[in-house]
């Protein structure tokens, strides 16, 4: 079923955004703008089993490692072979441009994201991806204590962040209007309570909640908080005071695109507890750019240089010697007999296939794909995915030919909507210091409804025109003069965008096993950690690169 | 006779009221006209006995014209009347925008005067004609002058007291133009008996149209100037502009004329000198023969002025975001005066831009790439050997990134290694932190700092910073013996004494401003605004 623009409202912002609105029948439409997504086409073909043509002798390449998918993972996997003096490898990815969730855009005036947008500066021990920002001229010294002093210009300018609520902006993001003084003592007791866990180390000194969480403890008590959701935790230790409970179901909403109600309590007390340095201190600042982490992106994609291949879709990942065994093989090919794999894929630019015979393989997509892709996957490892539940959103960059006249606290580079299901906007310009005349806002929403599926369904139907309207809807309450402003609007519609940390996923067997390798197809991709970030990306992208590095390199 | 019906005694009444308000109104034009010559033109005594003269033989002209009126009195009446509305309403804008040039300034203003003078002059005549056959000739002649005096107190009770406070000038003429259309509309009803009908829709449209005219006036005006701006800053504005990038505002007293930015006093004509030589001499006196001068900010032209005093500058580079700024001498002659039109020098070049997005560009890691570029582009920025710093206070993020280690250190880029900066920081007296906190962080960007103050009148106990990028700073200045024309504040003698800073401005702990922190903007805040 497809969507009136008025059910699209109602259903992504809630009934009020029609109020406020007036939801006019011809609501004023930006002079330009694209619906933009995933490549959907390919992706439903993979669902559906269709049958890819098959590569000619000469369309088959031999290579050391395949890696496929190059998103955050795959380009780190990338990154850690070449550091390891491995150059044999290619990336290959679906999309014309690299990054996947992380990648960005650009126009005249600025970059902007297409999604992830912020790296908080990593805590002492996280030494892999210091060295990659030092790498990028990001980090200027490291301190005693081995953590990065980062060049100031890469720091989030301040004001960072500000709250639109009761018709006003306020600087940070806790709505302090009106509180009263229990808001405020909740408000300090839950952090104190987080402080009690940023201190808690079992007795390996393992933190309770680190990132990335391979390095955090297994300790039971702190699993236990897997089996609640965050809001039930809350509600636990006896908070309810509406303002906290919207501070913790904002940072859900923006980490893992769930509401407090859906998120496992495990994932909202490590969004909390894990980027504090110590009991009592701040939050680890944030570190961004105008592309967002499409700048780390672009950082790793110049070091892979040719080997990473644009435009080149994975359709299958089979096994030479099932296939050997099966007498489909002649053994003419160099790497014969040794364990192998042949990737093949398809060139969305020219429509032909292409085929590539490697030693190994590390998988940086999702795990959904596993089984579509991998051959004989569900009946070798007894994996099927199923648990693997992903959140869509809806990413939308509005340039506007000048900023809105306001009069309180001023544009920020996080802008929060308080009245808003959807999480506000991010300034491109902000970091860069420009403060005056045009810009690009790139406003975020997470569909954080209990049916991804059908979530995802009606997001991929709905129009730009009814998808734009929606965008500008909400940036009206707090920016009346909005639509007048707007150049251009480009959606982006992610559909399966993030893994959700439901109660008892990250527990899960599912999940815990699901980083194993098959064979020598390794996996990278930062669902193996149930929540999405970039450090969790980066460290399954580091893993598997070294797994498929000792897999190659023959035992004495 | 149907006329004399309805000539009863009620609308005589309400055409005595006629004669309050035309009497009102006509001295408030006088009175405006005299405010605003001797705010623009100074010397209030010869302008205000100047327009007076004016208005009253102005008077005199009107009442003789009245006797070539002979028919049609009625209509005649009301003609005038909306003429007064038309000329006298649009008096005060209309002068504001001819002051631009002060030769037709002058003609304007008398030519307005003279006009409203013979207009009114006109209607009271034609008024007591009017009335003659309803009443008898004594009784008219004592209630018309009766009405005419009384309107007078009042307007000259009203003008000082409500409107030039309340309203503004601009506003005051706008609504008695309104208030005399007004009138000459209600007058085709009042007088209709006396009225041919042929016309008398034109007639009505006419006034309609006079009053849609005042009223878009009125709307204009508000957008021009807002009545809190006035009435905050104390004095009348004498030209105003919104631009995308902020507002501006001149105001103007017999002393001189102050220029505002958002609200915030940038300079008095009378004592801008001070802060002008204290910016720019020091560091263009430690500077040996100085040539290549950086401006930032400061799109006024006066430190520029200041610096084209030195002969050997060959070229001054200035950097101001607003254009409406840095040509604000084109539509405000007193200023192009002020600075000696120093910003059309052709050693001059204007930048409009960001400061911080232009030091920045090509500064950074990635300037050693560069090298790949065309023949041209990979030439190094020839660098600066004086900056001088004139960025408005850093009341606002967007302007306190421009006090942040950050912008220092790109700034350092530009220049060469023996160069000189200033910088102004604000009050040291009301605002310490912000004032200590600005001195940090130049050190921690790597400068050899000397803080400096001086007083300015206007501004109170003003701090600058004197700095450089790598030698230290020489103990003793000594102003260039070069310096062509006189300064009026600064002598060796007092150069030195600036940088001696009394007990009540001692260094206080702060920390360093960074962009991602932009303390200053908070210290700032806390400290000026306990101030208010
Ligand atoms: C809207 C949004 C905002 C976010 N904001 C942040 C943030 O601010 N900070 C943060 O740390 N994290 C953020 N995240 C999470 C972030 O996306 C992850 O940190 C990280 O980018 C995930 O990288 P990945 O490589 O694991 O997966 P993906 O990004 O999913 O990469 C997988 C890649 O594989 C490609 N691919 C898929 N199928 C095939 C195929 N058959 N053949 C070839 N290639 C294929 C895809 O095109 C894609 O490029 C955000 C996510 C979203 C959706």
């Amino acid at each position: 079923m497809t969507l009136t623009r008025r059910e699209l409202i109602v259903t992504l912002l809630g009934a009020p955004a029609l109020f406020t609105s007036g939801c006019s029948a011809s609501p004023r439409l930006p002079p330009a703008g694209e619906l933009l997504g995933q490549s959907l086409e390919i992706g439903h073909r993979l669902r559906d089993g269709f049958r890819w043509p098959q590569p000619n002798a000469d369309q088959w390449q031999d290579v050391g490692v395949v890696i496929v998918g190059g998103g955050v993972a795959g380009l780190s996997a990338a990154w850690r072979l070449q550091q390891n003096g491995c150059e044999d490898f290619v990336v290959l990815e679906l999309e014309s441009q690299p990054g996947g969730t992380s990648r960005s855009g650009r126009c005249e005036l600025t970059p902007y994201p297409w999604g992830a947008h912020y790296l908080p500066v990593p805590l002492p021990h996280n030494h892999d991806l210091i060295r990659l920002l030092n790498e990028m001229g990001v980090v200027e010294s490291v301190a005693e204590d081995g953590s990065p002093i980062i060049g100031e210009q890469f720091l989030c300018r301040d004001p960072d962040e500000r709250v639109f609520v009761d018709g006003e902006w306020i600087e940070g993001l806790y709505p302090a209007t009106g509180a009263s003084e229990d808001d405020l003592a909740q408000l300090a007791a839950f952090r104190k309570e987080i402080d009690h866990w940023s201190a808690w180390r079992d007795a390996a000194s393992r933190r309770a909640f680190s990132i990335p969480i391979r390095h955090a403890t297994d300790d039971p008590e702190v699993l236990s908080l897997d089996k609640q959701s965050m809001a039930e935790w809350l509600r636990q230790h006896g908070w309810t005071s509406p303002r906290l409970h919207w501070l913790v179901d904002y940072s859900c909403r923006d980490d893992y695109g769930l509401t407090a109600e859906q998120t496992s309590a495990w994932a909202g007390v490590l969004y909390f507890a894990a980027r504090l340095k110590e009991p009592g201190a701040d939050h680890q600042p944030l570190m961004t750019w105008p592309a967002g982490n499409g700048r780390i992106v672009e950082h790793l994609a110049s070091q892979a240089e040719t080997r990473l291949k644009t435009g080149i879709a994975v359709t299958r990942i089979q096994s030479r010697q099932s296939r050997q065994r099966l007498g489909e093989l002649r053994n003419d090919s160099p790497i014969s007999g040794e364990i192998g794999y042949e990737v093949l894929a398809f060139n969305t630019a020219s429509e032909q296939p292409i085929g590539f015979r490697a030693k190994s393989v590390i998988f940086a997509v999702p795990q959904f794909l596993a089984p579509r892709l991998i051959d004989g996957f569900a009946e070798r490892t007894g994996r099927n995915a199923e648990q693997f539940e992903y959140g869509s959103w809806l990413v939308a960059n509005v340039h506007l030919s000048r900023r809105p006249r306001e009069s309180s606290f001023p544009l920020s580079w996080d802008n929060v909507i308080h009245d808003s299901r959807s999480l506000g906007y991010v300034v491109a310009t902000h970091q860069s210091g420009n403060d005056h005349g045009p810009t690009v806002l790139t406003w975020y929403h997470p569909l954080c409804d209990d049916n991804a599926k059908a979530a995802r369904q009606q997001l991929l139907k709905a129009k730009w025109s009814d998808l734009a309207d929606v965008v500008l809807t909400d940036l009206e309450r707090p920016h009346p003069e909005i639509r007048s402003l707007v150049t251009r609007l480009d959606v982006f519609r992610w559909g399966h965008a993030m893994i959700r940390p439901r109660p008892g996923f990250i527990t899960s067997r599912q999940r815990r096993e699901a980083t194993q390798p098959d064979g020598r197809i390794h996996f990278a991709n930062t669902d193996l950690s149930g929540i999405a970030l970039f450090e969790e990306a980066f460290d399954h992208g580091l893993r598997a690169a070294d797994e498929a590095l000792a897999s190659l390199t023959p035992n004495p | 006779m149907q006329s004399e019906d309805s000539m009863n005694r009620a609308p005589l009444f309400l055409l005595y009221l006629n004669v309050l308000i035309i009497a009102s109104c006509g001295l408030v034009y006088e009175l405006l006209a005299g405010t605003l010559a001797s705010y623009l033109l100074g010397d209030s005594v010869t302008q205000f006995s100047l327009v007076i003269g004016i208005y009253l033989s102005a008077l005199g002209a009107g009442a003789w014209v009245s006797r070539f009126v002979d028919q049609r009195l009625a209509r005649c009446f009301i003609e005038v009347e909306l003429a007064v509305a038309l000329i006298g309403g649009a008096s005060a804008p209309v002068l504001f925008l001819a002051f631009s040039s002060v030769g037709a300034f002058r003609v304007v203003l008398y030519g307005i005067v003279f006009a409203i003078g013979t207009l009114v002059g006109l209607e009271l005549p034609l008024l007591m004609r009017l009335l003659k056959d309803h009443l008898d000739f004594e009784d008219l002649v004592s209630r018309v002058l009766t009405f005419d005096y009384l309107g007078a107190l009042f307007a000259s009770l009203l003008f000082p007291m409500f409107c030039v406070p309340r309203l503004g000038l601009v506003r005051t003429s706008l609504l008695c133009g309104l208030l005399n259309a007004v009138v000459g509309l209600w007058g085709t009803y009042l007088l209709r008996p006396l009225l041919s009908s042929r016309g008398l829709s034109g007639l009505r449209g006419r006034a309609c149209l006079v009053i849609g005219l005042l009223i878009v006036g009125i709307i204009k005006a508000d957008s021009l100037t807002t009545l809190a701006e006035e009435h905050v800053l104390g004095e009348p504005i004498v030209h105003a502009e919104s631009t995308p990038y902020q507002r501006i505002v001149l105001t103007r007293n017999t002393r001189g004329f102050q220029l505002f930015l958002n609200g915030h006093l940038q300079f008095n004509s009378v004592d801008e000198h001070r802060y002008h030589e204290a910016l720019v001499h020091p560091a263009l006196s430690s500077v040996k023969s100085p040539r290549r001068v950086l401006v930032l900010g400061g799109g006024d032209g006066l430190a520029v002025r200041e610096i084209l005093r030195y002969p050997s500058v060959e070229s001054v580079t200035l950097v101001d975001l607003d254009p409406g700024m840095t040509s604000l001498a084109d539509r405000f002659p007193p200023l192009a005066e002020l600075s000696r039109s120093s910003l059309k020098d052709r050693r001059v070049t204007i930048i409009n831009e960001d400061a911080f997005l232009w030091v920045g560009r090509d500064v950074g890691p990635s300037s050693s790439k560069a090298s790949t570029a065309g023949p041209f582009e990979n030439l190094p920025h020839e660098k600066f050997d004086t900056a001088i710093i004139d960025f408005p206070d850093p009341g606002t993020f967007s302007v306190g990134k421009l006090y942040s280690t950050r912008f220092y250190r790109m700034l350092r880029e530009r220049l060469t290694a023996e160069a000189v900066i200033s910088v102004q920081c604000t009050s040291p007296l009301v605002a310490p932190q912000s004032y200590w906190c600005i001195v940090k962080t130049l050190e921690s960007s790597g400068f050899h700092v000397r803080p400096y103050h001086a007083a300015v009148p206007t501004f109170g106990e003003w701090g600058f910073v004197l700095a450089s990028s790598s030698s230290p700073l020489p103990v003793k200045l000594s102003l260039s013996s070069e310096l062509i024309g006189p300064s009026r504040f600064l002598t060796d003698n007092i150069l030195n004494s600036l940088f001696d800073l009394p007990p009540d401005l001692a260094r206080v702990e702060a920390e360093v401003n960074q962009l991602n922190n932009q303390v200053l903007v908070h210290y700032y805040d806390q400290e000026w605004g306990a101030m208010k």
